[in-house]
Parts: C-alpha cells; structure tokens; sequence
C-alpha cells in the first residue's frame, strides 16, 4: 500500500515546508516524519512520497536517505538503543557497557534482538561526553551508565 | 588564571532556568534592544571590541567574520548556526541549548541585525532531542511576546528564527557540509571559493557561527565589547571575554566550566576537574576535541622571539593559557576547549585505535587522500593492535597522515590526520612495543 501521513503530521509537513525558500529544504526533517510515521523506517513507498510531495526526484531523495546514518533503510525493532563508544566514552567503559548490551540482548551490535523489541547500534560521539558512559534509547539520554542501571533500562525494554 | 564566570551558565542550575521569565529575570533580553538601537556597523564594531574567537573550533574573530557579509545585496541574508556539536570530547552547546537557550535566542537576534539578516537557522543534529525541544519552546515564548515576527520589540526590523535537525553525520559539522545539508541535500563538504558570507544558504550571503559563540553575544551588549574583552588574561592574543571549558575522560569531576580565558589545562584537569581519577598519574591530554594534538605533560613550551609568550617559556604545556594562538604557536590546537584527559592506566594505542575507527567511519569520501588515508591508516593500526605490524608500517602512517594535510577540499582531512601523526610521534615506543612483542601490551585497556 502506498504510504501516506496522518491528517495531523500533514499539517506538520505543511508547518516545515513555511520555513523554507523551497522544498527541496524540507527534505530531511520530512524524511524524519515520515520515517516516524513508518515503523523508523525508510521504505521505498517513503522515498516516493517524500519525492512527490517536495517535487524531487526519488533518486535525490535517495542520496540523501544513504547518506546519513539515523535513516534506516530496512525495518527495524520497536526500540533502538545506540551506545556510544568513541574516546570519552570509552575512557568511562563504554566497552563493558556494549558487551553487557550484547550478552543481554542475545545480539551483536546492529542487529536486532530475536524478539524484535531493539536494535542494538554503536554511535560515534553524542555530546554527553563529561557523563559518560551513555546510551540513547528511542529519544531519551541516559548517562553516567552502570551494568545494573543497563539492567533496568533493558528489562523495560524487552516487557514493554 | 582561574576565574570563574555564570554569563552563560548562571541558569544552569535554576528550576526553569530555560524559560523566558528566568532568563528575563537575570537581566535577559537587555542586549538585543541595545543593539537594535544601534546601526549595523556599530554592532559589529562592538563585537569585534569583545574580542570573541569562533567556539566551534577554527577560533576566527566573530566581528571580522560578521564584517565580511555584503552590505548592500538584492538576496537575503542568513545566519546559520551550528549545533552539530559532534567532536568527540565536546558537550558544551548542549548546555546552552538544553539549560540556557534564550541565549542563544537572543544572541541570533543580534547576530541576524549585524548581517543584515531577516532569518535564522539553528542547525541542530538530530540526536538532541531536548535540545530542540528546548528551543523551539524558546523560540513560541519569544514570539508570543512579540520579540520575534514582523516589529520585534516594537521596531521595524522584521526576524524569525528556525530550528532544522540532522540526521546523524559528523561531517555536517563542516561549515558548508552543513548548508548543503540545510539545503535538503547530502551533506558534502563544498570547495572553497566561494565562501558562505557571498554564495552561501540557498545561494544567498551567510554567516555560520557555532551555538556558544553567538549565545554569548548578547553578554557583548550588556557589559560592553571592551570591557568583556578585558576579562581574559589573552587580551594581548586578541581573545578575549569568557567561554567554556569541558573536560571529560579521566577525571573525578567531568563537566562543563564557565571561566575567564586565561584558564590553563591544569586548572581544568586538577582544580575544576578535581585531579585524575584513582589519584594516578597524567598520562596525556587532548586539549580540545579529538582532531587537536595529544600532549604530554611534560611538553615544554618555547615560542621565540615573541615578549608575549615570555611568561609561559620554559613551563609545561600544562600552565599555558588556553587560547587559540597561544596553543597554535607551539603547534597545537585548542579546538573546542574541551579536553579528553588520559591517566596512566590506559594504553595509548588503543586511544589511537579508537579514533582513527572514528575518523575512516566519518570521512564523507569525497577526497581521495581522505577517504583512502583514513582507511589505510585504520588497517595499519589494526595490524598493531593484532601484533602484525611492522616498523615501517609505523613510519607509514606517519607518511600517510602527511600527505593527507593540506590535500583535501575541507579541514577533516587535517582534523583526521593531525591525532595519528600526534600519537607516532609521541606515543612511538608504546607502538613499537606492540610491533616487537606481536601485540603484547602493559595494560591492553582503555578503562581505569
Ligand atoms: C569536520 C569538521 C567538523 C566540525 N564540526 C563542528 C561542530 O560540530 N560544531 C561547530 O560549531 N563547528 C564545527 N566545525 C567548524 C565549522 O566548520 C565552523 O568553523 C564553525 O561552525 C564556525 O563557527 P565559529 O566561527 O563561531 O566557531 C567543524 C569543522 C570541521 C572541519
Ligand atoms: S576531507 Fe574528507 S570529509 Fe572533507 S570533503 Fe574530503 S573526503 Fe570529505
Ligand atoms: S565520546 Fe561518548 S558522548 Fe562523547
């Protein structure tokens, strides 16, 4: 079925598409919208409504979705829990942290757990380095990390 | 010199802190009607007074910059400001944006009538959520009151401010990586000429100043551009005023800290940040942000031939004040003044190993040198780590990383390559013991 937005994320896109000189701006907070709207995903009916609606074409569009990394071009969990593991954060046992991640969740990082309640990714520095270590979870920080607090936090997770 | 300033933070630990009545109640919203009383040219020549070198890492004078836009054109100008905040070891913009974003609010305000600028855009990556939240809240408070819209605060000098997200790519830092992003388009760094004060958002002038710089503005307009100027023990280094130092990695009290410039690493290491954890020894500092220098402590500092540098000749690079010429004078960085600090418990290597994984994930893949270096140097430094390396492997990351410099369309290639060539240099016995012992390690850890 092809995709289409609820009545309420259509005045959002109309409300995004007024900031802008043109459309071809509103490209990627869009594609956010839409991905929401889709189970955080980009499927291919994404790319062709996102092209249609901002007059791009679904190759631009395309370019775009590769490019950056939050776009997730195949399905996903209900949850997606990002550990970072640059420098500051592994100073703090970012390494434990993923590890512990990974032996819970009975999945290696970016992949999804049997379950399909999370995807479980590593990220590149999230500005929370002065708390590491630190994961996000959907869109919420959880910082200055501990094994049982990852505990608490996947429990949740996986009951919800 | 430590000495610490609230002109930013004084919010940080307030219950709504970030709402327009706080911030009004500690004096907010003074400098912006200030400004708009005055002409375009006065408000940049207060701002060049204040001394203010870019936040975001460069450390270019925010008047000079702000100077550069056309003063008559038949375009529209822009002010984009940049909250990608991605440089590993850097948390200092989420502050402001999350605990003190009238600020920012009001500082775009300021900054959009000195360039002649009717709109801006806060370009926030996308993973900071209540950082968003808390501006576009900022931004309906301060429409509701009429500061922003068609006759802000009653005048005739038409503004609006709009936040635009990311969505994950440290290369959106770039400057003009960001516009193309801005622009709905991939985000690849663009050459330089043109540079964005003529061809820049859309096509139009623009100015892209990073979030701490332009927050800290409307601070300019309340105590004057000299007198904040003054505060810094670097006013003869033309950098002036008070900003934020971060410090994160090995020390009891990580955090932001708002002082005068003129602070020194070992005031951020051992006073603010309370001495390294475990009470072990420094091993090694990263003044600000990853693509800065590693140094160690006992660096001696030796600028020749400049009466400026006398006081700090001779010391270790631990008591110079932190400022951009002064750390670019003995061939290191400041960045964004926010350090990754290093106990001797932890095995540099894999510190090494760390970023350059950062660096080959990140690089945009436009540049041959970059893209190519970067993975080149990651699978040499793999080797290491496993014990497969060579000598000359070693000698040729160092070969490597040189002739990334200075061959690449945009600064990631140096952000990239000055660390690895830091690390050979001054970490080269640790990796030619992991050469000679195939792999063995004192510590093989990054952990306390
Ligand atoms: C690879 C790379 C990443 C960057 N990331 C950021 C960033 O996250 N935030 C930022 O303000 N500046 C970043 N910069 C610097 C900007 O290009 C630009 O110099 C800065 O936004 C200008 O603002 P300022 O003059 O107020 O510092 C980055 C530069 C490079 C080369
Ligand atoms: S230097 Fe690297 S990141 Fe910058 S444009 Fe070239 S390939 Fe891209
Ligand atoms: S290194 Fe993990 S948040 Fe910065």
């Amino acid at each position: 079925m092809a995709f289409a937005l609820s009545a309420e994320r259509e005045r959002e896109l109309e409300d995004i598409l007024a900031r802008y000189p043109n459309k071809m701006a509103a490209c990627i907070p869009v594609l956010h919208l839409c991905q929401e709207q889709n189970q955080n995903w980009v499927s291919p009916d994404v790319i062709d409504f996102v092209a249609r609606k901002l007059d791009l074409s679904a190759a631009h569009v395309k370019g775009v979705v590769t490019f950056y990394t939050l776009f997730n071009q195949k399905p996903v969990g209900k949850h997606q829990v990002w550990v970072c593991r640059t420098l500051s954060c592994a100073l703090r046992g970012s390494d434990r942290i993923l590890a512990h991640c990974e032996k819970k969740l009975g999945c290696h990082a970016g992949e999804t757990s049997k379950d399909g309640k999370v995807t479980l990714r590593t990220a590149e520095c999230l500005a929370s380095c002065g708390t590491a270590p630190m994961m996000q979870v959907d869109k919420q920080y959880y910082e200055n990390l501990t094994i049982e607090e990852v505990d608490r936090i996947l429990d949740r997770l996986t009951r919800s | 010199m430590l000495q610490r300033t609230t002109y930013l933070s004084h919010s940080y630990n307030k219950p709504n802190g970030w709402s327009l009545s706080a911030y009004e109640a500690a004096g907010g919203y003074r400098g912006v009607r200030r400004a708009l009383s005055m002409t375009r040219e006065q408000v940049i020549d207060e701002v060049k007074k204040a001394k203010i070198r870019g936040r975001g890492g460069a450390g270019f004078d925010c008047g000079t910059k702000w100077s550069f836009m056309p003063k008559e054109s038949r375009k529209p100008h822009y002010l984009v400001i940049n909250a990608d905040e991605g440089e590993p070891g850097t948390f200092k913009d989420r502050t402001i944006m999350e605990l003190n974003p009238h600020a920012l609010i009001e500082g775009c305000m300021i900054g959009c009538y000195g360039i002649g600028a009717h709109a801006a855009y806060i370009y926030v990556r996308d993973e900071l959520h209540l950082s968003k939240e808390r501006l576009w809240a900022a931004i309906k408070e301060a429409r509701a009151k009429g500061y922003l819209g068609k006759t802000p605060f009653g005048g005739g000098y038409e503004l609006d401010i709009y936040v635009h997200t990311g969505a994950g790519a440290y290369i959106c830092g770039e400057e003009t990586a960001l516009l193309n992003s801005l622009e709905g388009k991939r985000g690849e760094p663009r050459l330089k000429p043109p540079f964005p004060a003529q061809y820049g958002a859309f096509g139009c002038p623009t100015t892209v100043n990073n979030v701490e710089t332009i927050a800290i503005v409307p601070t300019v307009f309340d105590v004057g551009g000299d007198a904040f100027a003054k505060l810094s023990t670097l006013y003869p280094f033309n950098d002036g005023g008070a900003r934020l130092f971060g410090v994160s990695g090995h020390v009891k009290r990580p955090g932001v800290y708002e002082c005068a410039v003129g602070l020194t690493l070992r005031e951020l290491i051992y006073d603010l940040g309370g001495g390294i954890l475990g009470d072990r020894k420094l091993m090694a500092v990263i003044p600000g942000g990853s693509s800065c220098p590693v140094h160690l402590p006992d660096e001696i500092v030796n600028v020749p031939n400049d009466p400026r540098f006398e006081p700090y000749n001779g010391k270790s690079i631990l008591d110079l004040p932190l400022g951009v010429d002064t750390f670019r004078n003995v061939g290191s960085m400041l960045g964004t003044c926010c350090a990754i600090v290093m106990s001797d418990a932890v095995d540099p290597v894999l510190a090494m190993h760390n970023l350059i994984r950062f660096y080959r994930h990140e690089s945009c893949g436009q540049c041959t040198p970059c893209r190519e270096g970067c993975g080149w140097i990651e699978r040499i430094v793999n080797k290491v780590v496993a014990g497969t390396a060579t000598r000359e492997e070693l000698d040729q990351v160092h070969d490597i990383a040189s002739d990334i410099m200075g061959n690449t369309i945009c600064a990631f290639g140096e952000g990239a390559a000055q660390p690895m060539l830091a690390f050979v240099k001054r970490f080269r016995k640790q990796l030619e013991d992991y050469v000679d012992t195939g792999g063995k390690s004192q510590t093989h850890r990054l952990e306390l």
